[in-house]
């Protein structure tokens, strides 16, 4: 039989710090991008939204022969449409999407603004000819979003609340199904993967739509199944070994299901890649958050969400214990104190002792 | 026993699997031999999945019917009621204001002496039904108040009646197949309307916007044969009133166009030839709610001279019979919108027929005919969101999620044979049969299949394949641990299953709040990766441990498992 890992003995946990560092790093990398655009003058917003949130039009022409972005630009200021972004389609060259932001004004000004915008964009666009999806028409305009700034709030909202909500709804089910240390642990863990992704739309400006908050909410069910299967594991091994320390059978679990995660998460990730490569220009923002959220999601499982998961109960056992025997101090972190239920604190130069030679 | 529970098993499985395919390309009529033909199969096909509108072409708008407008006039109405009352009684009020700003709506009647006002509360409640106000009476004032639960009901009504009147607006206009629901909370008063086929939704919008709102007034000026009196500003028509409008007159614009007009057009977009402005008696003699008919007649202007001739309901024209009666020689002018359409003089009594001229085109004056017909919307709406997609458009995104499907499959069916053999076949088994099961538990819902619902079939792929994968290596460590193939698979299946459950339900949940307060491409979403989860649960586990269950009954002892 073929196999990825073979009787592998990686020390996780030990490497618990520097897997902490980097996802630090880059969740303040995404937070830094976020407010440096939102704050200094003359830049970008924090994160590129779509009309889905900010309100606006945009309308999707397709040419016959498609003029060029400047021809178009000038053919919609003759009609006094002057704060247009023409932005033209990477994979299909004869379309090109043109977008009118709100542009702020009174309650009535923005509703006439969308009302008007297709109005207002096609006859601008008449000048190269007429629309329609005849032989003798020019061009066709085969998609318009417009969206005002009321709506565009209100899904803002609601994304935002259907999120929390939620993460809120897995938390639960884990503490019941597990304790509700392994619960926080998996949630903030996929809070982490919420926050890198966004990140990475943040720095690269790609738009943020509806459908990359659908790719959120499935990231976040992605990334905790890995956790679970994990955490399964743990809960398996922790009843089957009563006598090994928690900070071994953590790294036995993640070793033990490692191949599962590797495979799972690479076929995920070439089917997500079907996505992004097949999928279109409609789904290309979703599949961009799947593709990143897939990486990250199976990453925090292990570097993330077990030794968070680890450090919180050693915590929870020192202080019981140190209830327990008040004359005791409680247990510091490093020491090798055995406790009565055969579980010892993370050991912090040990661990890298212990490291296994195996490795992917 | 075990063979018993095997041949039960196998023939739950064929079963689920007959009917699932039946559904998926089934005919829902008499089968013909055409619908075995590959072409046969696509279009049964086609006709049996409901595709949403990114997929099929057509429009989606999102309106909100401004309630609090409509409570405004609502209090506006019951004050000149009041006032009207109090005039004809002779009751001792001084002054009847209507006050409707930061959401609370009040009507304030000052009476000359603070011990009247019991009195007028009498009379006024035997005129105007007041029982949604709350009266509180202080010193000379006397304060009627609409309480919030009135508020909250009187707003929904609105609702519901712009829903019912958009969408008899849509039937009459011919729109197929529109689907008309309510959106959002219900205290947002939205509402949703899509219309398949409908690429271009200006026209549509127009009408479904057009308030309609119909009055036949008395225009103030000398009778005939002097000509109507009219003012060439706002203000010269004010100071003609001594610079402010009393309670029961109103300034209305008048425009004398030589242009065809276009419905839905407000007063200051069009090109008026010549805008003046009339004075009228206010509250007007009949309106719009007291219309029985109305339809678009060619005027002798020619082809774009169209006007709207309407009759009248009974109670209507018998007011309006008794107007014109005693009113000979007088104006009369045909308020539309808020804007003198046409003004003319009464010649004879008139009792329930009446015209409306404004140089329509043919277009405008049946779209206004049609919304004068539907009833005036209670309250103005206002487009909230508005989406369409071409049919071209449409085509495309299926193809492109139908590639991607394709060739997620074909990954992930690739990666499975080659890596666990012969038990890889059982999960490309579970895989396919999941699929047709998904696209059955779609039809069979009648859930709407969008371009990210295409997604949440791909990702059910993954998650699918992810069940297997879980199985199979639990199975391979069991073997490699030194038990027998039978225990392996018993106890890798077992062990698997708990870890199953505990991610399915996990997805499940986030997909739930996904499909309950999520909207439009979300709810699809969350949709087909539900539907397509809660199937795997029976494909992934159910059906592959029958295959597993198979292979090892057909030889007495298992030598070696191909995984």
């Amino acid at each position: 039989m073929i196999q990825v890992f073979k009787d592998v003995k990686i020390d996780w946990l030990a490497n618990r710090r520097i897997f902490i560092a980097i996802s630090v790093l880059l969740m303040l990398a995404g937070l830094g991008s976020a407010m440096v655009r939102q704050w200094s003058p003359g830049g970008t917003e924090a994160f590129n939204l779509g009309v889905d949130f900010k309100g606006g039009t945009v309308v999707t022409a397709k040419f016959k022969q498609r003029p060029s972005p400047e021809e178009i630009r000038a053919a919609l200021v003759k009609t006094s449409v002057h704060d247009a972004v023409i932005q033209p389609v990477i994979d299909k060259p004869d379309t090109v999407l043109i977008k009118l932001p709100l542009s702020g004004g009174s309650d009535a000004e923005s509703q006439a603004q969308l009302d008007l915008g297709r109005t207002r964009v096609k006859s601008g666009l008449n000048q190269f000819g007429t629309e329609g999806n005849k032989e003798s028409d020019a061009y066709e305009i085969i998609a318009t979003d417009a969206v005002g700034a009321v709506a565009g709030a209100q899904l803002r909202n609601k994304a935002i609340a259907v999120t929390l909500a939620a993460l809120v709804g897995i938390l639960m089910y884990i503490a019941f199904r597990f304790e509700w240390t392994y619960g926080a642990a998996a949630v903030i863990a996929v809070f982490h993967d919420v926050l890198v992704t966004l990140g990475f739309f943040s720095i690269f400006q790609w738009e943020v739509s509806l459908t990359v908050i659908a790719a959120l909410l499935t990231l976040v069910g992605f990334s905790v199944n890995d956790t679970i299967v994990i955490f399964d594991r743990i809960r398996e091994n922790r009843r089957l070994h009563r006598r090994e320390s928690l900070y071994k059978i953590t790294n036995d679990s993640i070793n033990q299901t490692l191949s599962r995660t590797v495979i799972t998460s690479g076929l995920v990730f070439l089917s997500v890649l079907a996505m992004v490569l097949f999928g279109g220009e409609v789904l290309r923002g979703f599949s961009l958050a799947l593709l990143i959220g897939v990486i990250f999601g199976t990453y925090s499982s292990v570097a993330i969400a077990s030794p968070i998961m680890v450090w919180w109960e050693q915590r929870l056992e020192a202080a019981k214990k140190s209830s327990a025997t008040a004359i005791s101090r409680p247990a510091i972190s490093g020491s090798r104190v055995t406790t009565a239920s055969g579980r010892k604190p993370l050991p912090s130069t040990a661990g890298k002792r212990s490291r296994g030679a195996g490795g992917a | 026993m075990k063979k018993k529970n095997l041949l039960q098993r196998t023939i739950i499985i064929v079963l689920v699997t007959l009917v699932g395919i039946y559904i998926v390309i089934g005919p829902r009529r008499r089968p013909t031999l055409h619908d075995f033909t590959w072409s046969g199969i696509k279009a049964t096909l086609k006709s049996n999945i409901n595709l949403g509108l990114d997929l099929k072409g057509g429009s989606h708008l999102v309106m909100r019917v401004k309630t609090d407008e409509f409570l405004k006039s609502l209090t506006e109405e019951n004050a000149s009621a009041i006032r009207e009352t109090a005039k004809e009684a002779g009751l001792p009020v001084k002054e009847v204001k209507a006050e409707t700003a930061g959401g609370n709506y009040r009507i304030v009647v000052e009476a000359t002496d603070p011990s009247k006002l019991g009195e007028i509360q009498e009379a006024v409640k035997k005129k105007v039904d007041l029982s949604e106000w709350t009266f509180s009476p202080s010193g000379n004032i006397a304060t009627w108040t609409l309480t919030a639960t009135a508020q909250r009901a009187l707003a929904e009504q609105a609702t519901e009646q712009a829903k019912k009147i958009i969408e008899s607006r849509l039937d009459a206009v011919g729109v197929a197949e529109p689907l008309v629901q309510r959106h959002g909370s219900q205290s947002s008063h939205q509402i949703l309307v899509q219309m398949p086929g409908i690429q271009d939704p200006e026209r549509v919008k127009q009408l479904l916007k057009a308030e309609s709102k119909l009055e036949l007034v008395h225009v103030v000026s000398p009778p005939s044969p002097q000509p109507a009196q009219t003012y060439a500003t706002e203000e010269e028509a004010k100071a003609s009133l001594g610079g402010t409008v009393p309670q029961n007159r109103r300034v209305v614009p008048y425009a004398e166009r030589n242009e065809p007009t276009t419905a839905g057009q407000t007063a200051d977009n069009q090109n008026p030839v010549q805008k003046k402005w009339v004075v009228v008696e206010s509250p007007a003699i009949v309106n719009g709610s007291e219309l029985r008919n109305a339809s678009a007649v060619q005027g002798r202007g020619g082809a774009s001279d169209y006007q709207i001739s309407f009759a009248l309901k009974p109670a209507g024209a018998e007011k309006f019979g008794a107007w014109t009666g005693a009113n000979i020689n007088e104006y009369m002018g045909v308020v539309l919108n808020g804007e003198v359409k046409s003004i003319a003089f009464i010649k004879s009594q008139i009792h329930d027929q009446g015209e409306i001229s404004g140089r329509f085109t043919k277009q405008s004056a049946d779209d206004l005919a049609l919304t004068l017909r539907s009833g005036a919307l209670p309250a103005p709406i206002e487009y909230q969101e508005e989406r369409t997609v071409g049919p071209s458009l449409g085509e495309d995104s299926i193809r492109s999620g139908v590639r991607a499907c394709v060739f997620g499959l074909l990954f992930v069916v690739a990666f499975m044979l080659f890596y666990y053999r012969g038990s890889g076949v059982n999960a490309v088994v579970a895989l396919i049969l999941n699929m047709i099961l998904m696209l059955a538990g779609l039809i069979l819902f009648q859930a709407t299949l969008t371009l990210p619902g295409i997604a949440g079939i791909i990702l059910t792929i993954g998650m699918a394949v992810d069940s297997n994968v879980l199985i199979f290596e639990r199975i391979r460590e069991e073997l490699r641990s030194g038990k027998t193939i039978p225990s392996a698979i018993e106890q890798g299946f077992a062990r698997a299953f708990v870890t199953i459950i505990d991610t399915h339900v996990t997805t499940i949940i986030s997909s739930l709040f996904l499909f309950v307060f999520g909207t439009g491409p979300l709810r699809g979403f969350a949709v087909t990766l539900v539907i397509g989860l809660l199937i795997n649960l029976f494909s992934a586990v159910y059906v592959s441990r029958t295959i597993f269950m198979w292979e090892l009954s057909r030889k007495r002892k298992l030598e070696s498992l191909s995984i």
